[in-house]
């Protein structure tokens, strides 16, 4: 029987679930999104101890735990940082990173940028609600100017960040936006974030029913997968900068550069030989 | 002289050489370490610079001995300044004294006041006359000539040092070096100094290796497989010598955007298995905290290596100071037990991290290893350290059973639980920075917190370190016991040999492992004790620690000052002697 024949074991959906019940208000975005991952990985029929899926800190960054995957759940803003790690020491895993607004644009905008420029080859879901939930209703990177809050009763005046926009400038090879409110959708946004070779932002509008609940009239206003994928970065900033934030699918998908390990290249016999070659060349 | 005051039998030699940028102050010191080295001989060199970023008036100092040496120089027996631009930055760094003998070109500037008053001998040559007639010659190069016979180093030794450091430029480069050497050579054939003429070359192989390459190199050989780091002065040379050794072994570096993602990078890799290190230094450290705090809370393995600079804030970026002991051990937040370890000299670096980095896969936790700009950008000859031996590995669990799920912060008896790694099948676990219970899973239970808690500390207490801890030179019938870490052992333990050899009994403690402190060995050894502790930081930060484990006497006392000049083994004798006085 040669290898092709050997009937693969489909997996479903709650295969990759854990026995954890998530800590999300009911009505919360963000159970749509674990429902949208766990189908995507299903469809890839990826084995669940191939998976490394990584996180920072808030309401959306508790997902690693309800996957029963090799999770992370790190630090507030670091999961690309530590994702990236993973990815370059185990390239022979699926790499997931996933957080908020707040942990992936604002604390963490830093590694954002340079995941994008490095263009390695792993998945970043955001569950974006556009306020920090954990901390109870703050205004976030992505919050429109006018939203009133505790911590700025008059708004920020701020105008809101773009991060599609931001990943297109700063080297990503894959840029989407989904909607929570979209299973199916969104699925096919993350099976194919997934299969792409290189970094890949899923910008997900997520509502935080609690602190944002003006948010649950989304649906009436997102317009599902209207969106056709772009290779050319000029006509693809043309559609980011186009949207006015309502509409979905890919909007860029390019078979850019992918930054990969060099472990396995560069080898010339064995470790302990090169060991021999670089403890010689300290030799008088 | 000064040099000898020590009453060493082994030879010594103290060389120093200045110029201002481009005039290759730092080459000719490379190829005189390297050509010493191939006579036969130890030695060690160090740097100074101003404060440009390039072309900045530059110093090397050198110290050649017949047999290993890492102290740096009471002062200079021979100066050569291939100008004088600037000269007076490094009069702390490069101490003159009526017995030197200063070489210089007198084609410029006059050698400055502070040089005549030091009463050295000054000798001024038209080295800039030699190089109009060699074509495509340097200056620094006839200068060098002029130091190797003054120090009676034979030219083919140079030539072959030249062959190494110059030999990528092409043959023609070594050869009109090498006519330059010659006609230096010729220059000043009276020698004063004794140079190297009596002393007994050695046949054993040596390595020509700085602390920070050989911090790295222990780190090789405990198998590290991953790196990342953000460029800091003193520790970036950490990285660039891993750079090529880690792609030859199958291992990967990744430039971090900063630090903070830097130390999330190590645990990223160490989570996929593999084992990992970052380096930096000071405010590098203070980016890491957050994340350092996360490796212990998730039992990740990783190795953060510290060079300490002189601090706070920018402080004093390229010298050294052992003022960051206090960041190493508390900067956490949290209860956050972790270790901090520190090499006493540069010889033993590259053990000391090989076991660093195995403790961190062994203990599953967070190894701060502390060092210095001295420890780390010094170079030295010296004898080739063998790798450790060492059976600490990262504890895996046996194959996934039906019955029980697996418990990834399981309770054992050594408190250390066995960590799967991705890839393996039925073991998936979610490593988390959140309080947990044994299952890994979230828990606010003050049951769990205080479990977790205590489990992660005990693993670390109960482990069995062996003797490697520290290095401890009991002297018969001492009565004083003098405490100390770092770069500053060196220097103490000459100080207090000389000592011990005009009559005193002191006994030496040099401190390895730092955290956890092995206090009850320390009491055991200190009780009966008049004790110092000796370290170069303003807050006597090493003593009060001690102090507040209540692992050395009361009434033990502290002589500390900061950086950025090292100690001296003459400058601590007559201060460790009116400390014993005090103490009758
Ligand atoms: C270093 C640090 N600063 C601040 C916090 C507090 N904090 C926790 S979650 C969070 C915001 C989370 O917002 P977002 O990433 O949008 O996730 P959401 O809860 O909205 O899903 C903040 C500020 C923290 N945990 N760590
Ligand atoms: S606070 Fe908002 S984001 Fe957080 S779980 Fe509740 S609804 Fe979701
Ligand atoms: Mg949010």
């Amino acid at each position: 029987m040669s290898l092709e024949q050997i009937p693969v074991k489909k997996a479903r959906p709650n295969d990759y679930t854990s026995n954890e019940h998530p800590v999300w208000c009911p009505g919360c975005g963000h159970f749509f999104i674990l429902r949208a991952l766990t189908k995507a990985l299903a469809w890839l029929n990826i084995s669940k101890q191939d998976i490394g899926l990584v996180s920072g800190i808030g309401c959306s960054s508790r997902l690693p735990a309800y996957l029963d995957v090799y999770g992370f759940h790190g630090i507030h803003g670091r999961a690309l940082a530590l994702a990236s790690g993973l990815k370059l020491a185990r390239p022979d895993l699926t790499v997931i990173a996933a957080g908020g607004d707040g942990d992936g644009y604002s604390i963490g905008g830093n590694h954002f940028i340079h995941a994008c420029r490095r263009n390695m080859d792993i998945t970043y879901i955001v569950m974006d609600n556009e306020v920090y939930g954990m901390t109870k209703g703050q205004p976030s990177p992505t919050t429109d100017p006018e939203w009133h809050s505790k911590l700025a009763p008059n708004g920020t005046g701020l105008s809101s960040f773009n991060p599609m926009g931001i990943a297109l400038a700063s080297g990503a090879s894959f840029i989407a936006r989904g909607f929570s409110g979209d299973p199916n959708g969104l699925t096919k946004i993350l099976t194919e974030a997934i299969q792409h070779q290189g970094f890949s932002l899923v910008e997900i509008k997520s509502p935080c029913v609690t602190f944002r609940p003006e948010q649950k009239d989304w649906h009436k206003s997102m317009r599902l997968m209207n969106v056709t994928p772009f290779a050319n970065p000029m006509e693809a900033a043309q559609a980011i900068y186009g949207s006015d934030g309502f509409d979905t699918g890919i909007y860029y998908q390019a078979d850019s550069p992918v930054y990969r390990s060099e472990a396995s290249s560069k080898k010339n016999g064995t470790a302990s030989e090169q060991m021999d070659i670089i403890e010689k060349a300290l030799l008088v | 002289m000064a040099n000898s005051l020590l009453e060493t039998d082994q030879h010594r030699l103290a060389l120093s050489i200045s110029g201002s940028g481009g005039t290759g102050a730092v080459t000719v010191g490379l190829i005189l370490l390297d050509a010493v080295a191939k006579a036969g001989f130890y030695g060690n060199m160090t740097r100074a610079f101003g404060p440009q970023i390039r072309g900045g008036e530059s110093a090397v100092m050198l110290h050649f001995s017949d047999q290993p040496i890492e102290t740096l120089a009471e002062f200079s027996e021979l100066h050569l300044a291939l100008d004088w631009v600037k000269f007076d930055r490094f009069e702390d760094e490069i101490p003159l004294t009526s017995s030197s003998l200063v070489i210089y070109d007198n084609s410029r500037e006059k050698p400055p006041g502070l040089v005549k008053e030091s009463g050295a001998t000054l000798i001024g040559l038209d080295l800039q006359a030699i190089v109009k007639t060699l074509k495509g010659s340097r200056l620094n190069m006839v200068a060098l000539g002029v130091v190797a016979q003054q120090i009676g180093l034979a030219s083919h030794f140079i030539e072959a040092a030249l062959q190494k450091t110059l030999g990528r430029k092409g043959p023609e480069v070594v050869t009109t070096s090498m006519a330059a050497v010659s006609a230096g050579m010729t220059l000043l054939t009276d020698t004063p100094l004794p140079g190297l003429a009596d002393w007994h070359p050695t046949q054993t192989p040596r390595w020509n290796i700085s602390g920070n390459e050989a911090c790295g190199l222990g780190a090789l050989r405990g198998g590290l497989k991953f790196a990342a780091a953000y460029p800091i002065t003193p520790a970036t040379d950490i990285v660039e010598y891993l750079a090529k050794p880690l792609a030859q072994t199958g291992g990967n570096l990744l430039i971090a955007e900063d630090e903070l993602a830097a130390m999330n990078m190590v645990i990223g890799a160490s989570f996929g298995g593999v084992p990992s290190m970052t380096s930096t230094s000071g405010p590098g450290l203070s980016l890491m905290t957050e994340a350092m705090g996360l490796a212990v809370a998730a039992e990740i393995p990783a190795l953060v290596v510290t060079v300490m600079r002189g601090g706070p804030s920018t402080g004093i970026p390229t010298k050294s100071e052992q003022s960051d002991l206090n960041q190493a051990l508390y900067a956490l937040h949290g209860d956050a037990p972790h270790l901090v370890i520190a090499p006493l000299n540069i010889q033993e670096s590259a053990t000391v991290s090989q076991w660093s980095l195995r403790l961190s896969e062994a203990l599953q936790t967070l190894v701060i290893l502390v060092t210095d700009q001295h420890l780390g950008q010094t170079r030295m000859i010296m004898n080739p350290v063998e790798a450790l031996d060492l059976n600490l590995q990262r504890s895996q669990p046996s194959a996934a059973n039906e019955e029980t799920s697996y418990q990834r912060y399981q309770l054992t008896e050594t408190a250390i639980s066995p960590m799967s790694i991705p890839g393996m099948t039925a073991l998936q676990y979610t490593a988390d920075g959140l309080t947990h219970s044994e299952s890994g899973l979230p828990s606010s239970r003050a049951e769990d917190h205080a479990q977790q808690l205590h489990k992660r500390a005990d693993k670390l207490s109960q482990f069995e370190y062996g003797d490697r801890w520290a290095c401890t030179i009991p002297t018969a019938k001492a009565k004083f016991t003098i405490i100390t870490w770092g770069s500053s052992f060196e220097a103490v333990k000459e100080a207090v040999e000389t000592l011990n050899r005009q009559g005193a009994a002191i006994s030496l403690i040099g401190l390895r492992l730092i955290m956890p402190l092995r206090t009850e060995t320390l009491i055991e050894l200190t009780q009966q004790q008049k004790v110092l502790v000796i370290e170069q930081n303003d807050s006597a930060q090493l003593y009060h620690y001690l102090l507040s484990q209540k692992a050395i006497p009361i009434d033990s006392d502290a002589l500390a000052e900061p950086g950025p000049l090292l100690f001296k083994p003459t400058d601590l004798m007559p201060r460790i002697q009116t400390w014993m006085e005090g103490q009758l």
